[in-house]
């Protein structure tokens, strides 16, 4: 059995405020180590990250390939088979292939990365990822020059994935991203989250995480990782283009044209927990905002 | 036959249980609500399920008339509290989203203008108040053939129900579109048909 993960702690130390603490500070210091060159606390995230529970992260998703309830994914993605696991990589890359989940993970250096993951439905929760930085994936693979766009599928399993009967979307899932998104060193491919193996309804085995874009641009399951020129096809640009633009960056002052952005709801705050307003990419905006430069995110949403 | 044996079984069963019977479901949200039951985002799991369950009672009240006219089967003593029993759970579904959802009062104004399924939402809320109230005999009474037209507006109050259900969801779902369908029946059944003359039979 190959592990998944390296966790620094055991689970029964992550509730644990001092290890919390802890924990933190040695992710700040692995990413300096990794020599990334950003000043200061590197990826400062959001001060003050409370990870909600396990049970929270993984009783709450949306995975529509398993029904579009929030409680589906966590009822039936345990069919979805892992192992063995092959991703596609293709496009204009050095070293294109079909790599096998063990082969990629046991060349990637795993952190732990603590973000608040916002969804486009506005609610938000703080997740402890394990995982490493699509950019470590793609530097091995090599992108070519004139490559601009990242693109990304989910498995499409109808035998495993009772969703896929519903055209709730065009399947598969797809989504992409520009290349110095994809570049970023905040974008992340999740392998686990508090330091175990990532379950099944979270993406497993491997998914994307993009901390200052909505919940939705962060494809579970991956088995297609392509490199092009055009901006990709994305599935809920697809669905309806009016309310999921390609960038789909959190954004406070973009309302989705049914409901208001401005504020999320906090999952697990409880029955009388209250809202708290939405900030402007999540709370990443020192780390990214200069992605954006010169470019109308009102447009552009 | 089914009908008779129905009519005949619930001669003796009165409407009064239903209202009974009917706050059971938001006690058990509650319950559930503050043991946990809810899972993790109990707000939107009360909010979703009291205004399912009132779409559900406004579709069962529509189905009272049809029922009588094409089965024989009599439930007319119960329409009023199921008719009522769907307001007090839209309330409530309104409730939960002013005070434990949204919260913000800015908000809720701008959501009621802005947002196409809160707007819907609201407009069938609205329009159920004067049914709501005027459920009573006192009224039936007052108002005598005005009483009819006014309840009349259950014929767009529970489509806009249906509406505001399909406007919410993300991607193509099926359940409201099922809904959507079972309520265009149901309205469909109640068109009458101009009675054809029957050509004058001569010898």
């Amino acid at each position: 059995m190959i592990r998944l993960t390296t966790p620094k702690f055991r689970d029964c130390d992550v509730t644990d405020e001092a290890a919390y603490l802890n924990r933190r500070q040695l992710i700040a210091g692995a990413a300096m180590g990794a020599g990334l060159g950003l000043a200061g606390p590197a990826f400062a995230a959001p001060e003050g990250l409370e990870p909600n529970s396990f049970e929270d992260i993984t009783n709450y998703n949306n995975y529509y390939e398993f029904g579009t309830g929030k409680r589906d994914p966590a009822e039936y993605a345990h069919a979805l088979t892992t192992e063995p696991w092959t991703v596609k990589i293709d496009g204009m890359v050095d070293k294109p292939g079909d790599y096998q989940f063990e082969d990629i993970l046991s060349n990637a250096q795993i952190e732990e990365r603590i973000y608040r993951l916002r969804c486009v439905e506005a609610w938000s929760m703080v997740i402890p990822w394990n995982g490493f930085t699509l950019a470590s994936l793609l530097d091995r693979v090599g992108v070519q020059s004139g490559a601009k766009y990242v693109a990304f599928e989910t498995a499409t399993r109808p035998d495993e994935m009772p969703g896929l009967r519903y055209p709730v979307l065009n399947w598969p899932y797809r989504e992409g991203l520009r290349l110095d998104e994809a570049m970023h060193p905040l974008t992340l491919i999740a392998t686990g989250l508090y330091g175990k193996e990532l379950p099944n309804q979270n993406g497993a085995p491997l998914r994307l995480v993009v901390p200052w874009k909505y919940g939705f641009k962060g494809i579970k399951s991956i088995v297609r990782i392509t490199l092009q020129e055009d901006e990709p096809f994305t599935s809920w640009n697809d669905a309806n283009a009016g309310e999921y633009g390609f960038y789909s960056n959190v954004n406070p002052n973009v309302d989705h044209p049914r409901w208001s952005q401005a504020t999320e709801r906090v999952i697990g705050a409880g029955l009388f927990g209250s809202r708290r307003e939405t900030e402007m990419f999540n709370g990443y905006g020192e780390e990214v905002a200069q992605l954006y430069d010169g470019m109308d995110l009102s447009e552009n949403f | 036959m089914i009908a008779e044996r129905i009519n005949k079984g619930t001669r003796k069963v009165p409407a009064w249980p239903i209202y009974i019977l009917g706050a059971l479901p938001p006690l058990w949200l509650i319950w559930q609500g503050f043991t946990g039951g809810l899972g993790v985002d109990p707000v939107k799991e009360m909010e979703h399920q009291m205004g399912l369950w009132g779409l559900w009672l406004l579709i069962a009240g529509l189905c009272i008339t049809p029922l009588q006219r094409f089965a024989g089967i009599r439930l007319i003593k119960y329409r009023r509290a199921i008719g009522l029993l769907a307001f007090f759970y839209i309330l409530l579904h309104l409730l939960i989203w002013l005070v434990l959802d949204v919260q913000i009062p800015s908000q809720i104004i701008a959501d009621i203008y802005k947002r196409p399924y809160i707007t819907v939402g609201m407009a069938a809320f609205v329009l159920l108040i004067p049914l709501a109230l005027t459920s009573n005999n006192w009224s039936i009474r007052k108002l005598g053939a005005r009483w009819r037209q006014l309840h009349k507006l259950v014929y767009v109050i529970v489509p806009l129900g249906g509406v505001h259900f399909l406007m919410l969801v993300r991607g193509f779902q099926i359940e409201p579109l099922i809904y959507l369908a079972a309520i265009a029946v149901l309205l469909a059944l109640r068109i009458r048909l101009p009675r054809r003359k029957r050509p004058a039979t001569t010898g």
